[in-house]
């Protein structure tokens, strides 16, 4: 047995887009154990119910995470649309399945890239970055904001896509599956990849369970566990089966987040064919909420959990949110155990850690 | 054979080519529902404040006598929840982001003084109104307590 030793991992990492801070318990080269710390991003939104109206923390929660910042605003308007119990319009609902898959598409292209840059594949990195920015720039075309969507509103949507931007997303859409399709060979049969991903950060399907590992993390492990299958926006009225791996390593991370895209895309595709031609986008809510509710959706880094309780005023009472990156930290601290100290920045990437959605 | 895979576009983009472009010598293109920074057509506005009310940030203030509407831009999270909200539809999102600013505080819109002189008016003339409606009611009172005053002398 060698001479353990601490060393320190984060709050700044080049391989960490965002601060969270490991101490890794190590034996030579090998970790016995890692100890998590998060705080350095807390900013209080959940406590800010107290000073924001509903409508107005609408906004305020999309402003959770810079990546799912669509799921946050869907999620926190469907929990309060359950608590008014009214049926939001049928194509707002379509709209927000649309967009929620666009913003799956660009988080797992930023992941795959940032996976490359983490094993240091920097060509690789940009080709997965240059594919983003059209998906970036079909969300600023339709909403206005590259990764800041604000078209959620209580009761439906605000805002519209014409036939011209429905065809747009589908011409898009088509040039990014096919340049996807090129990228994918590299990823899934490139010796160097391989040598990087199989075989690295093996996590059981029995750990996942007992960790409470959520999205393709789990998915990656033989989990199916997709909340889309919920069926909350149109999600009821779309064929898709969850993309599971049974290789439970790094290598099945990164190809259940690569099918997803063409997931994705297929989904947007039945979307689109199936979206109805109607004129109201929202129903009009009157009063305040009164009651709780709880919905749990599939963000891209897996099952979100939204809890409202409101009282009848203005300002809700209390707002909850556990996000999947805060699931997926234990089972990250689980799979650092017994791997070598090189690989741990790509290990933490793997889990494609959002520390602003964990922090809120 | 796993090697070399990437090698066909990474030959391929050799030969094509940058993707970026040269912002800012060759102008970003926005698109039309782009949310840059919120304007307002200062002289349309009533001064109703709903925008102040509903802003998430509470970066918004505005003065109904004094004609002024400010925004202290660095607070402003860019949402359009005031744009949704403005009655008067004053309020509008231009595309594009403003130019850097060499001082940190609030910037204050503030209407013309024709537009000023046309409220003052308008306000004034409002005024008189609800002065004239008061009088009149306050007679038609007095009418009808002197009315009453000699009904109950008859009785």
């Amino acid at each position: 047995m060698g001479k353990r030793s601490v060393i320190p991992f984060g709050p700044q990492h080049p391989v960490l887009p965002e601060p969270i801070h490991l101490d890794l318990v190590v034996e030579d080269e090998r970790i016995v154990e890692a100890i998590p710390s998060i705080g350095f991003v807390h900013r209080g939104l959940e406590s800010l119910i107290e000073k924001r109206d509903f409508n107005q923390m609408t906004y305020v929660v999309e402003r959770t995470c810079g990546i799912c910042s669509f799921q946050h605003g869907m999620g926190y308007c469907e929990t309060v649309e359950k608590i008014f119990d009214v049926e939001i319009p049928r194509r707002a609902k379509f709209l927000r399945t649309i967009w929620a898959e666009m913003s799956r598409m660009h988080s797992h292209l930023l992941w795959a890239g940032l996976l490359a840059d983490a094993f240091g594949y920097e060509n690789l990195f940009y080709q997965c970055w240059r594919i983003r920015e059209k998906v970036l720039d079909l969300q600023e075309m339709t909403s206005g904001g590259r990764v800041i969507f604000s078209v959620n509103k209580v009761g439906g949507v605000i805002k519209d896509m014409d036939a011209d931007m429905l065809k747009a997303i589908l011409e898009t859409i088509k040039d990014v599956e096919k340049e996807l399709k090129v990228i994918k060979k590299t990823f899934f049969n490139d010796y160097s990849v391989k040598s990087r991903l199989k075989g690295v950060g093996i996590l059981t399907p029995e750990q996942i369970n007992a960790l409470g590992a959520v999205g393709p993390m789990a998915r990656a492990s033989g989990v199916e566990n997709d909340m889309r299958r919920l069926g909350y926006a149109a999600y009821s009225e779309i064929d898709f089966e969850p993309v599971v791996s049974n290789d439970c390593d790094c290598y099945a991370r990164c190809y259940v987040r690569i099918m997803e895209i063409f997931q994705s895309i297929d989904i947007i595709r039945q979307a689109i064919a199936k979206i109805p031609d109607e004129t109201d986008l929202f129903v009009p809510i009157k009063g305040n909420p009164n009651g709780e509710a709880f919905v749990r959706l599939e963000q891209p880094r897996g099952e979100a959990f939204y809890y409202v309780k409101a009282n009848g005023k203005p300002n809700l009472q209390r707002m909850r949110v556990r996000t999947p990156t805060f699931a997926n930290v234990l089972a990250l601290c689980e799979m650092l155990k017994n791997t070598e100290v090189a690989d741990v920045g790509l290990l933490v990437v793997t889990i494609d850690p959002c520390i602003s959605c964990t922090e809120r | 054979m796993g090697i070399m895979k990437y090698a066909p576009s990474a030959l391929a983009n050799m030969f094509k080519p940058p993707v970026t472009t040269k912002y800012p010598a060759e102008p970003a293109e926005y698109p039309e529902r782009s949310r840059g920074h919120i304007e307002i057509e200062i002289d349309e506005c009533i001064g109703c404040g709903l925008c102040v009310r509903c802003c998430p940030c509470g970066t918004l203030s505005v003065d109904k006598l004094k004609g002024t509407w400010t925004i202290d831009r660095f607070d402003c999270i860019a949402c359009g929840y005031c744009v949704e909200k403005c009655p008067k539809k004053c309020l509008y999102m231009k595309d594009g982001y403003q130019e850097p600013g060499d001082d940190k505080s609030p910037i204050t819109y503030t209407k013309s003084p024709e537009q000023l002189a046309k409220d003052e008016e308008q306000r004034k003339a409002l005024a008189a109104k609800a002065a004239a409606a008061k009088a009149a009611a306050e007679a038609k009172a007095k009418e009808a307590a002197a009315a009453k005053v000699a009904e109950d002398n008859a009785k």
